[in-house]
Parts: C-alpha cells; sequence; structure tokens
C-alpha cells in the first residue's frame, strides 16, 4: 500500500517538475513582455479544444494543443495591428472558457470531471502523461535554449533585434509555440485556470533576486520545483485540490521574495 | 562604391495616415547623414524602414549583400521587470568575450559600469552604452534616432564628438535624425530635411538657406548654425594643429 502512495506520489512529484522546468524560463519571457493575459487566453482556449478532442475522440492533449495554439496565433495577429489588446483579450479569454465549459458539459455519454480540466489532476497522472509531460517541457527547453538571446534581444527592443538582422515576429512565433505547448502539457498538472499563475508567479517572486535574464529564469525555475513540491505535500497532507494547493505555495514564495525585498532592498 | 542602402520612390503608411510618400533616398560608406524635419515628419519611421522592422508601402529597398547595422533608439522602453545589466547587454545578440567588454566600456567611456543595471544609469552613461554595444558588432552602417535626447548641450556635443571619432576610426556610415540642428549640421557630409516627403537635401550650408528648410525651421536656426560652424572651424583647426 505505502508502495502504491509512493509512486503516485512521485508519479504528481515528477509531473509537476515537470511542468515548473518549462514554466520557469517561458514564465519569465511572459513577464519580461507582459503577456500575462495573453498566457491566460491561451490557456482558457484549450478548454475548448478538450471538448473538441472528446467529441472527436482523439487524445485530449493534442485538442488543447491545437485549441491553444490557434487562440495563440489569433491573438498575435491581433496584437501585430498595433491594437490596445486588453479589452480584446479579456473577452475572448472568458470567452473561450466560457464556451469550452459548454461545449464540455454538453458531451453527453462522456464522463468528464470538469473540476480536474479546471484545477488539474496531478494525482492521477499515468506513466504516458509523464511522458508526454517530459516530452513537451524538453520541447519547450530547447526551444528557448536554442533561441534564447535572439528571443532576449527582441525583447529588449524589436528595432534593436532587427538591426541586428533578428526578426522579432519569428521570436514571437516560438514564444507562441512554447506557450500553446506548455499549456497543453499543464492541464493535468494546474489545470486551465491556474497554468498562467504558474507562469508568472514563480518568475515574479525571482525577480528582485536577479541582476541577469539568466539568473531570473534559473530562479523563477526553482521556485516553480518548490512550489511543486511544497503544494504536493501540503495537498497530501491537507486531502486539498493539488493545483491550486501548488499555486499557494507559488503566492507564498512571491510574499516571502517581496518582504525580503523590502527588508533588504536588491541591488 | 555601392551605397549600403538605396530607397527608391519609397512610401510608408500607419494605419490610414500616410507617413512618408516618394522618398528617394542612398548612403554611401563612409558617410555621415543627417535628418532633419518636424515632429511627425516621418524621421524615425524613415530609420524603421530602412532597418526593416516596419513594412514599406510602396517602392523598393536595397540593402547592401552582408550588411551589418548599428543600431542606436531613442530610448529603451525596458519592463522594470526584466534584469539587464550593463555587461549582459553588451552581449546581445552575440556573446562577446570579457576583454571586448572592458575594451568596449572603455572606449565609451563608461569602464565601471559593467555590473551597473540599465535602469540605474543616467541617459548619457545609457547613450554611451548603447553606442558601445552597436558598435560591437563593426558595422558598416550606424543608424541613430534622436541619441541625445535627453542629454544637455555640453553631452550631446561629446556624444557626437564621440561618433565623429568613431567614423574615422571604424570607418563606419552614419545616419542619424536629431532635433539638434546646429550641432548635428555641422558634423554632417548632408542633411536630409524631411517632411513626409524630402523637402531638400545636400551640403547643411545649402539645406541651411534653402527656402524648404526655413519654411519648416524659420530663420532663427540659421544664427544658431552660424553660431555652430563657427565651432567647426574652430575644431577643424584643432585637428591640423594636432
Amino acid at each position: 500500500m505505502s508502495l502504491l502512495l509512493d509512486s503516485i506520489l512521485v508519479r504528481a512529484c515528477l509531473a509537476g517538475v515537470g511542468v515548473a522546468l518549462a514554466a520557469g524560463p517561458l514564465g519569465s519571457f511572459v513577464v519580461w513582455r507582459r503577456m500575462a493575459y495573453f498566457g491566460d487566453a491561451t490557456a482558457h482556449a484549450s478548454i475548448l479544444g478538450v471538448a473538441l478532442a472528446l467529441a472527436l475522440e482523439i487524445s485530449v492533449f493534442w485538442g488543447a494543443l491545437v485549441a491553444a495554439l490557434a487562440m495563440a496565433l489569433g491573438v498575435q495577429a491581433l496584437t501585430s495591428q498595433g491594437r490596445s489588446m486588453d479589452t480584446a483579450l479579456g473577452v475572448l479569454s472568458h470567452s473561450a472558457l466560457a464556451i469550452g465549459m459548454v461545449a464540455v458539459s454538453l458531451m453527453s455519454g462522456v464522463r468528464i470531471d470538469i473540476s480536474a480540466l479546471l484545477f488539474g489532476e496531478i494525482l492521477i497522472v499515468q506513466r504516458a502523461d509523464l511522458a508526454l509531460i517530459w516530452g513537451g517541457a524538453a520541447i519547450v527547453l530547447g526551444l528557448l535554449w536554442w533561441r534564447w538571446s535572439a528571443l532576449l534581444t527582441a525583447t529588449v527592443s524589436p528595432e534593436l533585434a532587427q538591426a541586428a538582422g533578428i526578426n522579432p515576429r519569428l521570436e514571437q512565433l516560438v514564444l507562441t509555440l512554447a506557450l500553446a505547448l506548455t499549456v497543453a502539457v499543464a492541464i493535468k498538472v494546474v489545470g486551465v485556470l491556474l497554468i498562467g499563475a504558474l507562469l508568472i508567479i514563480p518568475a515574479a517572486a525571482a525577480r528582485p533576486f536577479a541582476n541577469t535574464p539568466e539568473r531570473m529564469a534559473m530562479l523563477a525555475t526553482l521556485g516553480g520545483v518548490v512550489s511543486v513540491l511544497v503544494g504536493l505535500a501540503g495537498a497530501w497532507q491537507f486531502d486539498v485540490l493539488a493545483g491550486p494547493a501548488i499555486v499557494c505555495a507559488a503566492a507564498g514564495l512571491f510574499a516571502a521574495s517581496m518582504l525580503v525585498r523590502v527588508i533588504r532592498p536588491a541591488g | 562604391m555601392t551605397p549600403l542602402i538605396t530607397a527608391k520612390n519609397l512610401s510608408v503608411t500607419h494605419g490610414r495616415s500616410n507617413v512618408l510618400h516618394g522618398v528617394d533616398f542612398s548612403i554611401a560608406g563612409g558617410e555621415i547623414v543627417t535628418i532633419v524635419g518636424p515632429n511627425g515628419s516621418g524621421k524615425s519611421s524613415l530609420l524603421k524602414a530602412l532597418i526593416g522592422s516596419i513594412p514599406i508601402s510602396a517602392g523598393t529597398l536595397t540593402r547592401m549583400k552582408g550588411l551589418r547595422i548599428g543600431y542606436v533608439p531613442q530610448q529603451l522602453a525596458l519592463d522594470p521587470t526584466l534584469p539587464l545589466n550593463v555587461r549582459r547587454f553588451l552581449d546581445l545578440p552575440r556573446r562577446i568575450s570579457d576583454a571586448e567588454a572592458i575594451t568596449a566600456l572603455e572606449q565609451a567611456g563608461c569602464s565601471g559600469l559593467a555590473d551597473r543595471q540599465l535602469s540605474d544609469l543616467s541617459g548619457g552613461q545609457l547613450q554611451r552604452i548603447m553606442l558601445a554595444r552597436a558598435l560591437l558588432s563593426d558595422p558598416h552602417l550606424l543608424i541613430l534616432d534622436e541619441a541625445t535626447q535627453g542629454l544637455d548641450q555640453p553631452g550631446a556635443a561629446a556624444f557626437y564628438q564621440r561618433i565623429e571619432d568613431v567614423r574615422t576610426t571604424q570607418g563606419c556610415a552614419v545616419l542619424m535624425v536629431s532635433h539638434d540642428l546646429h550641432v548635428v549640421m555641422a558634423a554632417s557630409d548632408r542633411v536630409i530635411c524631411l517632411n513626409g516627403h524630402i523637402c531638400c537635401e545636400g551640403h547643411p550650408e545649402q539645406v541651411a538657406s534653402a527656402p524648404e528648410y526655413r519654411a519648416l525651421f524659420g530663420t532663427g536656426t540659421q544664427g544658431a548654425l552660424a553660431l555652430y560652424r563657427h565651432s567647426h572651424d574652430h575644431s577643424h583647426g584643432h585637428e591640423t594643429a594636432e
């Protein structure tokens, strides 16, 4: 029995850590480029993909990936026309969430746990899920590693990048791809509602202790991993939802980092 | 010598408004060209179109094969969440050695700033660092967009002196947009007066006396130019004396 419990927890930890590894560096870019709402919209759209995948009887992962990607690309196309995106993103994000939920509830004959979609079901991840999560995380990290310097230059200034022969729109596309992939693999772990939190909170907590972008990305990753482990331990101990518990742990880290900053202003 | 960049009949539209139309432009190696013009005359748009960061709506744009551009923007709109120190900034987009970085900072007169955050620098320091970074790629063409905005006059004068030095030592062409008419015009081989289209261009003194230029800037700047011309002559004498 204890062996079984162990392996459930081990699998959950592995799943969470896998997502946190990708979310650290990617989340840093989301914060630097003020894409928080963009990330939310992408994540919320993925639930539509889940509904679609259930209807078409294809893998939930691919459904979520395609929907997230479609939303991200659509939003990106709107942004490149230089509009103020705040309202449009809000409309898209919440509409996608609502339509997705309605579509899922309309799916008669399929038994779906809506709460699992919204908040994750990290405690029941299987070996196949783990492969998907680590595979996805590896691709995201690989993409970011490969494009890192160009991405960073484009983030500092699109014109500066362009003058150096880097296409900022291409780099944005790389981030969009990475974001959609992260959303698709993170649904199991934290659910669509809290993916944005996993991206942003560890990065924000890392900011006061970083003097370079790389350091911030690494600290964000570390913070994400710690949040996953602490959150899972808490969920196990107090029998609460694991996804929200992980985000609570991250929020605790953020609060602690703010406190440290107040006491000892960062250099 | 083939020009570094040639634009023919170039137009740029922003939304429905026609920012630039019918612009013919080219710059040759080693040349210093300054674009002047009132606010909203399309100066920055022209630079951005030449770099390729905004699309052109008509005309042609030809860049020399393998052209390396060093770009110094008006300012950096860095998000405060992005930690970036001077040393790391110099690494964008290409990693450089510590020795290269030290030399670059020395030449920019910014030794000892390597560990400072960009957000903590003064306006003048930031401009010098951005120039140093742009020069690291050994550019054929240096493009500066109102690089002395926010600098006081001695600061701006020192900055332009540095640009001229750079042109002499590295042999790169310089294309800049500026509001400091009198300072800039003396340092330029050619001045382009822009207001949606090219009003007039030529040698600084020609442009300064052109009716199109006076119509845009009034005659008040003529005095400043004369003042400037004087100081330019002086610095020339200085150079030959050395």
